[in-house]
Order: C-alpha cells, then structure tokens, then sequence
C-alpha cells in the first residue's frame, strides 16, 4: 500500500501542476500600467513556490516508496549530513527565495501604492454603499463639493449627500452609476464608503483596495486599453454582496468628454 | 515492562454518574468531552459545507428540509443569498473554533498531555472542568442563533466592523446574531484561557522524575507551545468581542466610525474605528492558524516516529521551528490586511516576517522528509493520515508564498486561492493530524482498536477527494473568482461555475466518506477487538500505562523517566525500542543531546 500511496502523491501532484502550466484558469490580459509589475511578480513566485511543491511532494513519496513496510530486519538508516545540513539547505535556499521575492515585490508593491499619484492626475470619486457603487466628477470647475452624510437620500437621488443650494461647488458635479475614464490618463481613485465596508477590483487592471467606513482611501492607476471591465465588491457587505457590481468604460479622450457631457446633462 | 516504582499519593475516583460523567474533574473524560463535541461540531461544520456547495453549484437547487433550518432563509427549501452567508459565517466559526482548535489541542491535549508528562491530572481541575463546560455552552450560543430573531449573523467569521456593530439594519441576523456570535466566541475564549493554563503548568509544574523539558514528547511540546499562543490570543479577542456585544447593547462605538448612513439614516454612533477591529481580530486570528496546526505538528511527528521505528533526525529542532512559528505568527497577522486601506508602508513589515516563517515550516518539512529516509516505516491508518498530512502541508504551505506578497495579494485577496490555501493548510492538514491521532491513540482512550481496513478506506477516499476540492479553489482564486458570493451573475464568473459543480461533487463524496469513520469510531467504541497496553510498540509514558488508563493514570505510582522520548530503533528486550520509564540501557541508537 505505501507504493501505491507514493504513486497518488505524484500524480495528485503533478495533476496539480498541469492546469498551472498550461494556463488553463488565469487572470485577463493587464489593462495597466503597473500590472506587468504584480505580473512578473506572480511568475517568479509560481516557478519558486511551483518547483517547491513538486520536489517536496516527489521526494515525500520516493522516501515512502522506498521505505515503506520493510519488515523488522530492515537496517535503520540515517540520512547523510543530519538534521543540521537539512537546516543549513533550507536557511540558504528558502531565505534567497524570500530575499528575492520581499525585494523585488516591493517595486510592484510601491508603483501602486508608495507613489503620490501626478499633479496632472484626473480625479474621481467613488462611494461604495449596501449594494452599490457610484462615482462622481468635479465638473467644469475642477471642484467636488462637500459632503453631507445626513442629506443622502435615494429617492430624490441625492446619492452622495450634496448641498447644491448652499454649495456652489457641488452644482456641477456629475454622478454615474458607471465609472468611465480615458485611455492613458492616470486616474487618482478618491473612495468612501457609505455605510460598512467594501472593497473595489478590477482583475484587468490588477487593483484591489478596500473601502474603510470613516476613513477617505485613494488609489491611482493609468488604464492602457479601451473595453469595459467590470469593477466588484471583494468585501462581504451583506445579502446582495454578490450582486454588488458596476462597469468601468476606458474610452478614448474623445469618446470619454462626450460621455461626461451626456452625463453632465443628464444631472 | 517500565519501572513504576514510586508510590504516589492515593487518588480517589468519583462514584457517581454525574462526577464520573459529566461534571468530571478527571483529565481524561474533560478530553473525551472535548472530542464528543469536536466531532458532534464537525459533523455540523460539514453539513453546512454541504448545503453551502450544492447552492454554488446549483443556485435554484430544493433542498429537501431547507426551510426548516429558517423559513425565511430558504423559502421552498430554495437557499435565499443572506441565507447562504449566514450558513457560511455559522461554517467557518464552527470549523475554527468549535473543531480546529478543541480536537487537536483541548481534546488530545487534555487526555494525553498530563500522562505524557507522567501527572496524575492537571493541577487545576476545576477550572479545567469549568473550560469544557464554558466550551459547550459556548457551543450551544452559537447554536441558538439559527432559531432566534433572524437567524445567525451573515458577516462571516472574520466579522468585520462595522457590518457587525450597526446591528439589524445591516441585514439578517446583524443585530442579536452578532450579540450571540460574540458571546459563543467570548465563552469560547474564557474557556481556551481556562485550558491553556492548565497545560502550561501541568507541563511546566508537573513532569515526574527525569522527565526534563527536553524529554517530553513533541505532542506535549506542541500542546505547551499552543497553549503559550492560546493565552495571549483569546485573550485579545475576548474582550474584542465584549466591545461589540457593547456596541449593540450600550450605544458605545468602539467600531462604527461617524457619518455612516444606512437606509438613509444616519447611523447613531460616532468616533469609533472600522480598522480596530481588524487589527484586534488577527492579532488574534494569525497566532489561531497556528494554535490550529501547531498540535498537529507534534501528534504527526510523535505518530511518525512510532511507525517509523527511528527517531526524528532532530527532536530539537521541531521544537524550536514550532516555538519560532508561535512567535512569528503575532508579527504577521497584518497580511490579512494589506488592501485593508492600513497604511501601505506596514503592509511590507507584515509581509517580510510572514516570508521569513516559510523557513520554520520548510524545516520542519524537511525533518519529517528525510527522517523517513532509511525508516522501517509501518503503514497503517495512523501513519497514512500522518504522511498525508504532510503532502496537505507542503501544499498549503506554498499557497501562502503568493499571499504574504502585497503586490500580489491585489490580485488573490478575498478570491478562492485564499479559499484553498487556509483549507488546505489549517483546515485539512489539522483534520489529518487530528485523525491520525484518533487512529493511534484510540486504542489507549478506548481499550479498543479501530478497524484498519475502514481506516485506511476512510484516508484514500479523504485524501484524494481533499486533493479534488481545495486544489481547483486556487485555480479559481488566480481567475478571479470572488469568495463568499453565493451565486454567480451573469459576469465573468459564470464561466467558472462548472468547476464549483465538480467541486461540489467532490464535496459530497469526500463528506459521506467521513461517514465511515464515524461509523468506525463508533463502532469500535463497542465492538472493536481488545487493544493490548501497547499496541504500536511506542515508548512514550502514555503506552507504559494500562489500557485505558486507570483513574490516577498510572495506578497509585510514579513512573521515573530514563530517556528521550523516541528510542526506536535499538535493541532493547522488548523488541527494537526502550520506553522512556524504562531503565534499561539504550545498546545502539542516540540520546539527542
């Protein structure tokens, strides 16, 4: 039975590995600027975790192929260099493996979230709420106005609290249900959440973040490719949790100032 | 046979039904009690899990009797989405808690501990009592809350604010479910801190005669090094969840921030911290996963190294890897958090420790590995489930390269690939520990043996059908696939959900499989054969005992304890191994100095 149990560990582990080499569940294509980063980041995790996993599982089941029901007789052997050299190997090759991927996954890390997003970065507002996101424009005066938590109300559409009538800044403001933002133009993500918390993904634009209830959390990324993606809640929110969704558009700068202006009309 | 020479004080047993049990004092009934309930909320655990994966897979799906768990949760025995979350957040908390760290650590750790360390019971057994019944109490809480109000809390067991301090309004379940979620929980801790003390001073107060700490068995190592960790964990998270029962019960907001509106209304807290909670909660939930698989680190080794019939290639360092895994798992807990919107700074001070402790755990795997090179290994439900716990760990363990990686936790934060890693690596790899346990020292608990042949059916069909469940769950996690969803709309999952269904399918059969070991156990308990003292030819002070143990553990005496743990492989009288009480002379072999 041992030889039998060695040989299931190998194919388990090499069935394993099959649908991993040949891509068969993966991300999409990265739509971003920093996602090559997080990309190759993955990779060179996969073939060191990958290659680690295999050589454990293989050298598991030779040692129980090997040794497995050899009778009492059997002379007691102990492996050549000892617990110590065992030590040494796993302190030589398991911190290089953690040197290089903490060093290197650091560069990925800080492209996202490390550096202040650029002066020129165009601002928009999301706010995540029991189960939905909505997103808001400045306008033309480049302003957002002020928030006032007691004044939201869904059924006059006042989704973000605004105070138009005190508040000049907010008047032109423009909020969507969808988020649509032009292609190659870094985007600075102001998030709030309305109630408990959320979170916003974009597989294709490799960026997750959390939406923290009293807190305001930003986010900068630059889309490199038109297409709707679709943004979702990654933190559990309540019964519509799963329902809890909405698209990003990535338009040309043409195709993204008439959106805003069919959106800013229809305010 | 072992020298059990000195006499002890006379240590009288209870007459009574009631003392003798149910309200026992005796160490090893307070395990059996452990176990019963291990095994009565595994079995609940599983049931959930059933219910949870037939709704993934089939979201319309009737099934039969649903809606007499909750009408309102399944309407035409049809699972509603808020119903899915609360079966989902009663399954985690039950797993966690109720079975990963009552049976490998409070139910073995409480029978075999103070005979491993030669005691006669633990020096506080009141309090050790008062721990069991805390625990079920804790239990039936936790229990109630699917037949009160509107059900058990929806928020998973992570229970993150403010979700769980806004109450009812938030949902399902949100307000008295979450007040009696966090007092099972509260219970639950009062009653780990009960136990913990107990093991460290039985370990550190009560060893007899040459059994220094460097003699005790890893098991004993693993159970002292976990109920270190228990103290300070649960001690945290008690009164974490004191401050939510206050947030719902005494208008107090210690985790709802101002200015939240939910319903259109301002929600009438103000000042609190969302974040608190988080870091509260796993400063606790980090050092839980190890208070989870620590114990199965040291019942795998100690059953590995009866079957192996040679020591490990160093007891020693075990013990330092299980020592170094406790004290890092309290400096990593922040990689749960790092897209939590702490600051992203930290988040690379989580994540280098949490690299760093692959080294202990790839140590230890490797002491395991190459210890069987040149063994006389014995193949047996013990040791299957032992080695099958190792293949689980390494697979697990992998996962977690990715996931201690903020750059790459963008990608697979809250998917599935953290599904299969916390699954596979405290999930199965501590069920596989916990049966290998079962299967070695159920003889000496029972005076009975357990059947092989069903064993060993048990370990292939669990083993195989594990593999089937958890490793597809990275494969969804690296895809994308969303956690805690309970369906999947028209978007890019759908695609994904023929692996739920294989997965589903994989599920029940691996589920059912789990049926026979009951059977088994149960079985057994009554009509297994005879089990002699020492079955498995092990040395430790547990198998120099009788079968099963007498009231005093070891029949009015003290035994004295002449060598390390694990002398197998020598020649000695008996046979190719010397027990620790006995004075005979090791002729071959090593004293690990």
């Amino acid at each position: 039975m041992g030889k039998i149990f060695a040989v299931t560990i190998i194919v388990i582990a090499i069935a394993s590995a099959i649908p991993v080499v040949m891509h068969t569940w993966e991300a999409p294509a990265d739509v971003s600027t920093h996602g090559h980063l997080i990309d190759e980041q993955m990779s060179e995790t996969m073939l060191e975790a990958g290659v680690s996993f295999l050589a454990a599982q293989i050298i598991l089941a030779i040692f129980i192929w090997q040794f497995s029901n050899r009778g009492a007789e059997a002379k007691i052997k102990t492996f050549p260099g000892g617990a110590m050299g065992l030590v040494i190997a796993a302190l030589v090759l398991v911190g290089a493996e953690v040197l290089a991927l903490g060093v290197f996954g650091v560069k990925a890390w800080a492209d996202v979230y490390l550096t202040a997003p650029s002066a020129n970065a165009m601002p928009v507002q999301v706010q995540a709420g029991q189960f939905a996101f909505y997103f808001r424009y400045p306008g033309p005066d480049g302003k957002f106005g002020a928030l006032h938590p007691e004044l939201i109300n869904e059924a006059t559409q006042n989704l973000f609290g605004l105070d138009p009538e005190h508040d000049p800044d907010s008047r032109d403001d423009i909020v969507t249900a969808e988020m649509a933002v032009p292609v190659n133009k870094e985007i600075h993500l102001l998030m709030h959440a309305k109630d408990v918390g959320h979170s916003f993904f974009v597989r294709e634009l490799r960026v997750q973040q959390d939406f923290v209830p009293g807190l305001d959390v930003s986010l900068h990324f630059t889309a490199t490719k038109v297409g709707r993606y679709e943004i979702v809640c990654t933190q559990l929110c309540g019964l519509g949790h799963y329902n809890m969704k909405a698209y990003l558009d990535v338009l040309s700068e043409q195709d993204f100032n008439d959106w805003l202006k069919k959106e800013a009309a229809m305010q | 046979m072992p020298d059990i020479s000195a006499p002890a004080a006379q240590h009288q047993a209870p007459t009574s039904f009631i003392r003798k049990h149910v309200f026992s004092l005796d160490h090893k009934v307070i395990g059996k009690q452990y176990y019963a309930l291990a095994l009565l909320a595994a079995l609940s655990g599983m049931v959930l899990s059933w219910l949870m994966r037939i709704h993934l897979g089939w979201t319309n799906a009737r099934i039969p009797g649903l809606q007499w768990l909750s009408k309102n949760g399944a309407p035409g025995d049809v699972m509603t989405p808020e119903f899915y979350l609360q079966l989902m957040t009663m399954h985690g908390t039950i797993m966690v808690f109720f079975v990963l760290t009552t049976a490998p650590f409070a139910a073995f750790g409480n029978y075999f501990l103070p005979i491993q360390v030669g005691a006669e019971d633990m020096p506080f057994p009141r309090f050790n009592m008062m721990s069991f019944w805390v625990t079920f109490m804790a239990f039936l809480v936790l229990m109630l809350s699917f037949f009160l109000g509107d059900g058990p809390t929806l928020g998973g067991w992570t229970q993150y604010a403010p979700l769980n301090a806004v109450g009812a309004v938030a949902g399902p379940g949100q307000g008295l479910g979450v007040v009696l979620w966090a007092t099972s929980i509260g219970l639950f801790c009062i009653g780990q801190l009960l136990g913990s003390l107990n093991f460290i001073s039985t370990t550190l107060d009560l060893r007899v005669k040459g059994m220094s700490l460097m003699r005790l068995p890893l098991s004993a190592w693993a159970w002292f090094i976990t109920s270190c960790m228990g103290l300070t964990a649960f001690a945290v998270l008690m009164p974490a969840c004191i401050l939510v029962i206050l947030d719902h019960l005494a208008g107090t907001s210690f985790f709802v921030a101002s200015g939240l509106v939910l319903n259109d209304q301002l929600v009438p807290h103000s000042g609190g911290s969302t974040l608190l909670w988080q870091h509260l909660f796993w400063f606790f939930g980090h050092p839980e996963v190890y208070i989870a698989i620590v114990p199965g680190i040291g019942i795998v080794s100690h059953v590995l190294m009866a079957n192996m019939r040679k020591p490990m290639l160093s007891q020693r360092v075990i013990i330092y890897c299980m020592g170094a895994l406790a004290v890092l798992s309290y400096m990593v807990y922040g990689h749960h958090m790092f897209v939590s919107g702490m600051n992203p700074i930290s988040a690379l001070a989580f994540s280098f420790p949490t690299l760093v402790i692959t080294i202990p755990a790839t140590i230890t795997v490797l002491i395991w590995v190459f210890s069987l090179y040149g063994s006389r290994l014995r193949i047996n439900s013990a040791s299957l489930f032992a080695l099958g716990f190792i293949s689980m760990f390494v697979s697990g363990g992998v996962s977690g390269f990715f996931l201690a990686q903020p750059s790459i936790d963008i990608m697979l934060h809250a998917t599935y690939f953290v599904v299969g890693h916390f699954h596979m690596v405290m999930g199965v790899a501590a069920m596989f520990g916990i049966f290998a346990g079962t299967y070695f020292w159920f003889p000496k608990m029972t005076g009975r043996m357990m059947n092989e042949t069903l064993g060993k059916v048990h370990f292939w069909l669990s083993f195989v059908g594990t593999y089937c469940i958890f490793m597809p769950f990275h494969y969804l996690g690296m895809a994308g696939n969303v956690r805690r969803y309970s369906s999947f709309p028209e978007d890019y999952l759908q695609p994904l959900i023929p692996v739920h269904r294989l997965i589903t399918i994989a599920a029940l059969l691996t589920g059912a499989a789990q049926l026979i070991f009951v059977y088994n156990l149960v079985h057994s308990r009554f009509r297994g054969q005879s089990a002699p003292d020492n079955p498995w030819e092990a040395t430790s002070l547990e198998w120099s005992t009788a079968t099963p143990p007498p009231f005093d553990n070891f029949g009015g005496k003290h035994p004295v304890v002449y060598h390390d743990p694990y002398q197998y492989g020598v020649e000695s009288s008996v046979g190719d191994y010397v027990m620790q009480a006995s004075p005979e002379q090791v002729k071959s072999g090593q004293e690990e100095k």
